[in-house]
């Protein structure tokens, strides 16, 4: 087993035991908390809010996917291509608009609870995926594009079987850009009551416990790596499979 | 056959294939031959519908080509391309498959006709099947590129420079790979390149194109002979123009009874190789030989005349 894989497998089982038992943990954190605070954060289950939280970072950049790989199609196509700079625009402004904004502004009409919060992923999360999936759809090379309309493929034949299998890495790429930056985003959600790890942290912060704010940062950051590492392990396997993909 | 009537493309105005009209026989090698911006490729890709003409009419075998949707057309006409266009994810076989499969082929006949291609060019298909494009020299993708133009058996093949990218040696094999497929299934060839070596090298006929115009369409020998005009004159260049000449035809041409020393030269070698071969080795004639039997003689007189201006 090469040292990283087995680094990797470590960490994987280092995180299922802390979520699975944070007690035995305790230890571990006992340092950070101060006064006689507790070590391990017990109010709401670590698990759960593991679990509440990774749902609704896959929900929110779903959401984005769809979308975005959506527009990116429609604007690289012959009839869509004037929409190309309102698309850029509203991809961009989702990302320029700060997340506790979008928070401030939808909780008055959604109300406290995951809403606004998948609102705020969502609209953060459309901007990599868009303009990584438009990168990979105007970049085809010109005589591949050529040989496919040569051949007699319809418009659709070419999109589903020559386009998007050779965005696809460009596309994972945007999604798996999305996934780790919602998975850090979300934290703030707890301020409107989104059940997130950012609970955690939050509860930390107000009573100057710093083994709380450890433990849900850690918890973050330890998913923000597999998350990273699963796409980036699918798109290096994708792109070796079409390495010539620019050079033929 | 294909029948070009009149034929104009402009873009905003400018005249890229200016009033072409031009018919190439079934079973017929047409190269077509100009500069960069003379609209050789336009003029092309008219035929099988990647542009749509401003004015005029392409019949194939009789048919106007937009009586079916371009796609369709596109599925009956081989195209390959320079820089062949193979589909970077997916398997040679698949990629010679992309036609058949787009005409609904069973899969039997698909793998057999795959096979098939893949013996023709030379590439053993178990070895070959499963590769990925990336995994091949630039020799094989031309060769694949080339496979999937005939895959769905077309009558018709266009190619745009399809050996343009070849280091000279793996393109002359290319040539005569083109020359013996045609050959033996008698497809009807209209093939784009910038060199007139290649279009007189392969091209039954050549018709030279400059700024959208045809210039002159013919046979290899009247073009060297007796070029349109000065442009034409300098494309065929001459310098070398009384061997052009000489290695258009095989010395079967100029065979006569008669003994000669030395080794012999085949009888389907051009006389360019062998008059070359007449003076590299100082003898006044050559023996001719058909199927390793002595069958007369090809002198240098004759040789050295047939070099000369045809009258």
């Amino acid at each position: 087993m090469s040292p990283g894989a087995l680094f990797r497998l470590v960490f994987v089982v280092v995180l299922v035991a802390f979520l699975a038992v944070p007690q035995a943990f305790a230890p571990v954190f006992a340092p950070f908390a101060s006064n006689g605070a507790p070590a391990i954060y017990t109010q709401s289950g670590l698990l759960t809010l593991t679990l509440s939280h990774l749902a609704m970072v896959a929900v929110a950049t779903m959401a984005a996917t769809v979308v975005s790989v959506g527009l990116a199609i429609l604007v690289t196509r012959p009839a869509g291509r004037e929409f190309l700079p309102l698309s850029r625009s509203i991809a961009n402004i989702g990302q320029t608009f700060p997340p506790v904004a979008v928070l401030a502004l939808a909780v008055p009409i959604f109300g406290f609870g995951p809403i606004p919060t998948l609102i705020a992923l969502f609209l953060y999360g459309l901007l990599p995926i868009f303009e990584n999936t438009l990168t990979g759809l105007t970049t085809i090379p010109p005589s591949v594009q050529e040989a496919a309309r040569g051949v007699g493929m319809t418009a659709l034949q070419r999109l589903i079987g020559v386009e998007l299998p050779l965005a696809l890495p460009l596309i994972l790429a945007g999604i798996r850009l999305t996934a780790v930056i919602s998975l850090g985003t979300a934290t703030i959600g707890s301020t409107v009551a989104a059940r997130t790890l950012g609970e955690v942290i939050i509860a930390g912060l107000i009573s100057n416990n710093t083994a709380f704010v450890l433990q849900g940062g850690l918890i973050v950051a330890a998913l923000a790596f597999f998350i990273h590492e699963g796409f980036a392990t699918l798109e290096t396997a994708l792109a070796r499979r079409t390495r010539g993909a620019l050079l033929i | 056959m294909i029948e070009i009537n009149g034929i104009t493309k402009a873009y905003d105005g400018i005249r890229a294939v200016d009033d072409v009209s031009l018919t190439v026989e079934s079973g017929e090698i047409v190269t077509v031959v100009g500069t960069s911006g003379s609209g050789k490729t336009t003029l092309l890709r008219m035929i099988n519908r990647l542009v749509e003409p401003t004015a005029g009419a392409i019949l194939i075998d009789g048919r106007d080509n937009r009586d079916l949707p371009g796609h369709e057309l596109r599925r009956a006409i081989g195209y390959a391309i320079q820089g062949y266009g193979l589909f970077p994810h997916r398997t040679v076989a698949e990629n010679i498959a992309t036609v058949p499969k787009l005409l609904g082929w069973d899969r039997r006949r698909i793998d057999t006709r795959v096979d098939e291609l893949l013996s023709l060019f030379r590439l053993e298909p178990a070895q070959f099947r499963a590769r990925m494009p990336h995994e091949l020299s630039g020799g094989q993708q031309q060769r694949i590129g080339v496979a999937r133009a005939l895959a769905a058996e077309p009558a018709v093949l266009l190619m745009d420079e399809p050996f343009g990218a070849l280091d000279p040696i793996i393109r002359g094999k290319a040539q005569d790979d083109l020359i013996e497929i045609q050959r033996q299934f008698s497809t009807t060839i209209v093939l784009v390149t910038h060199g007139m070596e290649e279009a007189i090298r392969l091209g039954d006929r050549i018709a030279v194109m400059d700024k959208g115009r045809l210039l002159q369409f013919t046979t290899p020998a009247e073009i060297i002979a007796h070029p349109a005009s000065d442009f034409v004159a300098d494309l065929v260049g001459s310098a070398d123009r009384a061997f052009r000449l000489l290695s258009l035809s095989p010395v079967d041409d100029l065979a006569e009874p008669g003994d000669a020393q030395g080794e012999p030269i085949d009888a389907s070698a051009s006389l360019k190789d062998a008059l070359s071969e007449a003076l590299w080795s100082g003898r006044a004639a050559l023996p001719v030989a058909r199927h390793g039997a002595i069958v007369g003689r090809v002198t240098r007189e004759s040789l050295i005349a047939k070099a000369g201006r045809p009258q």
